[in-house]
């Protein structure tokens, strides 16, 4: 078999072998990557999706060291009983600024991708402290520390930079306020130090009454919890064709939309 | 210090020490400033491991110029290969350990949870256990068993000197630094690529010299003929270079902070992370571990490969189609449906070549079948390779977008990652550690062959229980999630899902700790067997039979 003759100059000479591996196993990545980054109907367009403000950064930031991404996804797939268990299917759009994804692959915990608004900050802060207080059967562990945990806010800026720097729109403005709207997001500024944090950042309000000495890794955490999958207002989202999604399925999912939705209002 | 100054060792020396002097010193410069100026604990923590790992090495380089050692002209580099092997035997241990106790974790919850100690939390072990099995016991076994393959099929001492050395120590040093990390909170997140952008660079330095160590021991082989293992270590390394470089571009938030952003979001990010992650598993785990089944079962069989032809097909076909499978990991998300699409297909076809290339080891066995029974190293290699073949048909299965609606999210895909992990890789790793504790110290035998069979049967149990039990576990919370009851409402709580769990989560705790059990009577039997003695009971008995190695053939 002549192939296989061809096959021993392979067999012989270390450069084109090496160089006829890099090329086999170079395709099939430029294939399925590459097109990611220029299809234009990759990432849907929606209102809504904004960068995460200083608090909910530094929250994600927490989530991330402390691996929570190994037991709860952030990523509701378009099947009936995840619509109605965790509510709208997740888009491309909610994570784009997500740098990285925390999507997820296992669920020993439920997902997260729309925990947002769900539970009350108390709620959360008790469950971290101890989970098994509010649900006895749970095994995630105790995260009690994170509440006598100072929140580091030095490098904040930084963090903001650097997101800016792989994509992240991020203003020269937010930035600059990034300490400030920290605070004012976590509770511990007055209302009188107000100077644009609501208009910096889209849908966020300040807290009532600020009662915050020191802000802790919980206040953080709990800030980002509490905007996952809050974003979008999906009473006004219309689901786009062509979206790279099963249409048939979509419409099937709409049609849960409606419960979903009434029973959490 | 002074007689390293002096030129007139050095001049005698192989090349590659000055250069790697000057590296390690200006590098335990470059880690002292850093641990003086970082403003964050955990960083200078990591700058001093580095700094001490330097300066070890730059201090073992220094010893070697003050006694004028002239390089040893053996005709080959056996330590390394040694040392390599005793790194898998700690390395093992420690990730197998670490696996039954974050096992536990999940059946008693309170275990090992501190309310004010964040260290060792789930959330943290995990990423610890991950990179020690894969990285850490697989990695060493890689670097062992590549070391000493290709030295014997190229007829040639490893390239480089001293730079085998420098790529074992540097390789490790990565291992401590990442794991020291995750328990220190140092994660980008990323499943299997866990370490942060310096430990990322630090791999990139270590893995480009393994590159050239094996290759250069390449061009200066004796053998005109580059044996089929070494296709697999090759694409093993180049594949994985590709793989580690891409899924972990990132930045930084500054040079002195361990926190980075990777530089892709969301879908895009995805699909590069499990591009990277599935061909963690292809390349890593298969065509690393598949190189070891080319060298380790003919040897140990004393027959040929059963077919050349086959090995050709078997190697480009996996290695083609094992880069595009990677998708399958995220059907039904918000990634395009024709990227899941064309995930699954080749996961499909993926089928063929992990059969082919497994057919290929078994069946090498032909006319000497006997040694199944004679030889428990054998056994093992052999059952690793059916360990192989169930998961990699469990793979595709589970790729299929309507399975994976199931299984995706479950226990199942963790019981069918330890049956590749613990079944193929553990099994076929444990066969070469065997093989090569006895070549390397050249002994006649083994120290034992009943403790090889008791580490075969209690491992094998083991397996079994731990993957019957992920299945039960990982199939009812899949049909629970989705099961609805009379009124059309769902009929579990996410909270029933979980406690439904508990029993198999204390029989996967149970398999894990056997498999650790067996993997400890291996490590005796290796340091007994590298000592040179031999268990007394066998050496009189009849029942030593693999001992002799002339026994002829059943047919």
């Amino acid at each position: 078999m002549s192939v296989m003759n061809r096959h021993k100059f392979l067999e012989k000479h270390t450069g084109p072998l090496i160089a006829s591996i890099l090329v086999v196993v170079a395709i099939g990545g430029l294939i399925e990557i590459a097109p990611l980054f220029y299809v234009e109907n990759t990432i849907e367009e929606v209102d809504g999706v904004r960068p995460y403000t200083p608090l909910e950064l530094a929250g994600r930031d927490i989530y991330i060291r402390e691996g929570c991404y190994t037991c709860h996804s952030q990523m509701v797939r378009p099947l009936r009983d995840e619509v109605e268990r965790y509510g709208h299917y997740s888009l491309a759009a909610e994570s784009m600024y997500d740098h990285p994804f925390q999507w997820g692959s296992k669920r020993t915990g439920p997902d997260l991708a729309r925990v947002g608004g769900k539970y009350s900050d108390d709620w959360h802060r008790q469950h971290m402290i101890d989970p098994r207080s509010l649900v006895p059967g749970s095994i995630m562990p105790p995260y009690a520390f994170l509440q006598e945990k100072k929140l580091n806010t030095d490098n904040i800026m930084g963090k903001m930079r650097a997101n800016k720097r792989v994509g992240v729109p991020y203003t020269e403005e937010q930035i600059a306020g990034a300490k400030h709207d920290l605070l004012m997001q976590a509770g511990s500024l007055y209302a009188e130090d107000y100077s644009g944090f609501e208009e910096r950042w889209d849908g966020v309000s300040t807290p009532d009454i600020p009662n915050k000495s020191t802000i802790t890794e919980m206040d953080a955490i709990i800030a980002y919890l509490q905007v996952l999958g809050t974003m979008v207002d999906f009473s006004t989202f219309e689901i786009e064709t062509a979206s790279g999604r099963d249409d048939a399925q979509s419409e099937d999912v709409a049609s849960h939309q409606a419960t979903d939705e009434a029973s959490e209002g | 210090m002074s007689s390293a100054t002096q030129p007139s060792p050095l001049r005698s020396l192989s090349s590659e020490i000055p250069y790697l002097s000057v590296f390690l010193g200006i590098g335990t410069l470059f880690f002292f400033i850093v641990a003086i100026l970082t403003p964050e604990p955990a960083m200078r923590v990591h700058a001093f491991i580095f700094l001490a790992a330097f300066s070890a090495g730059l201090y073992a380089l220094l010893m070697q110029l003050q006694f004028g050692k002239t390089p040893p002209t053996d005709t080959y580099n056996l330590n390394v290969a040694k040392a390599g092997v005793a790194a898998s035997a700690f390395w093992g241990i420690a990730g197998f350990l670490v696996g039954v106790i974050i096992a536990a974790q999940l059946a008693f919850p309170a275990l090992l949870s501190w309310e004010t100690i964040p260290w060792l939390n789930f959330g943290r072990l995990r990423p610890v256990h991950t990179s020690a099995v894969i990285f850490a016991f697989g990695g060493n076994v890689l670097l062992a068993t590549s070391f000493y393959v290709v030295q014997r099929t190229t007829k040639a001492r490893l390239f480089g000197g001293n730079l085998p050395w420098f790529v074992f120590w540097g390789y490790n040093l990565f291992i401590v630094v990442a794991a020291t990390g995750y328990l220190m909170g140092i994660t980008q997140s990323k499943e299997y690529a866990e370490p942060e952008w310096y430990a990322d660079l630090w791999l990139t330095v270590v893995w480009v010299m393994y590159l050239l160590v094996f290759l250069g021991t390449l061009w200066k082989r004796k053998e005109p003929h580059i044996y089929v293992a070494n296709w697999f270590y090759l694409a093993f390394i180049v594949t994985v270079a590709m793989l580690h470089v891409v899924n972990n571009l990132a930045v930084p938030v500054s040079l002195l902070e361990s926190r980075s952003y990777s530089l892709f979001g969301g879908v895009q990010d995805a699909l590069t992370q499990w591009w990277y992650g599935h061909n963690a598993v292809g390349f890593f785990l298969t065509a690393g571990f598949l190189a070891i089944m080319y060298y380790f079962i003919p040897k140990r069989v004393n027959r040929p490969v059963y077919s050349y032809r086959l090995s050709i097909v078997h190697f480009w076909s996996l290695i083609f189609i094992y880069i595009w499978a990677g998708p399958h990991h995220l059907h039904y998300t918000a990634l395009p449906e024709w990227a899941q699409t064309l995930g699954m297909v080749f996961s499909i076809m993926l089928w063929m070549p992990s059969w082919g290339g497994m057919i290929n080891g078994v069946m090498t066995l032909s006319g000497a079948w006997d040694k199944l029974r004679t030889d428990p190293v054998v056994r093992m290699m052999i059952v690793s390779l059916a360990f192989y073949g169930m998961s990699t048909f469990e793979g595709p299965l589970m790729s299929v977008r309507a399975v994976n609606a199931l299984s995706h999210y479950t226990e199942w895909g963790i019981g069918h990652v330890h049956s590749g992990s613990l079944g193929w890789v553990g099994f076929v790793s444990f066969g070469a550690l065997y093989c090569l504790t006895q070549w390397l110290w050249k002994r006649e035998r083994l120290y034992s062959f009943a403790l090889v069979e008791w580490h075969f049967w209690i491992a094998t149990i083991g397996i079994l229980l731990y993957i019957c039990a992920m299945w039960v576990a990982g199939i009812t919370e899949g049909l629970q999630w989705r099961a609805y009851d009379e009124y059309g409402f769902l009929q579990y709580s996410f909270i029933e899902t979980v406690e439904a769990k508990h029993i198999p989560y204390i029989i996967r705790a149970v398999g894990g700790g056997m498999y650790l059990t067996g993997a400890l009577i291996m490590c005796y039997n290796l340091y007994m067997t590298a000592k040179g003695h031999v268990r007394q009971s066998e050496v009189d008995g009849a029942n030593a039979p693999a001992a002799n190695p002339n026994l002829v053939p059943a047919e």
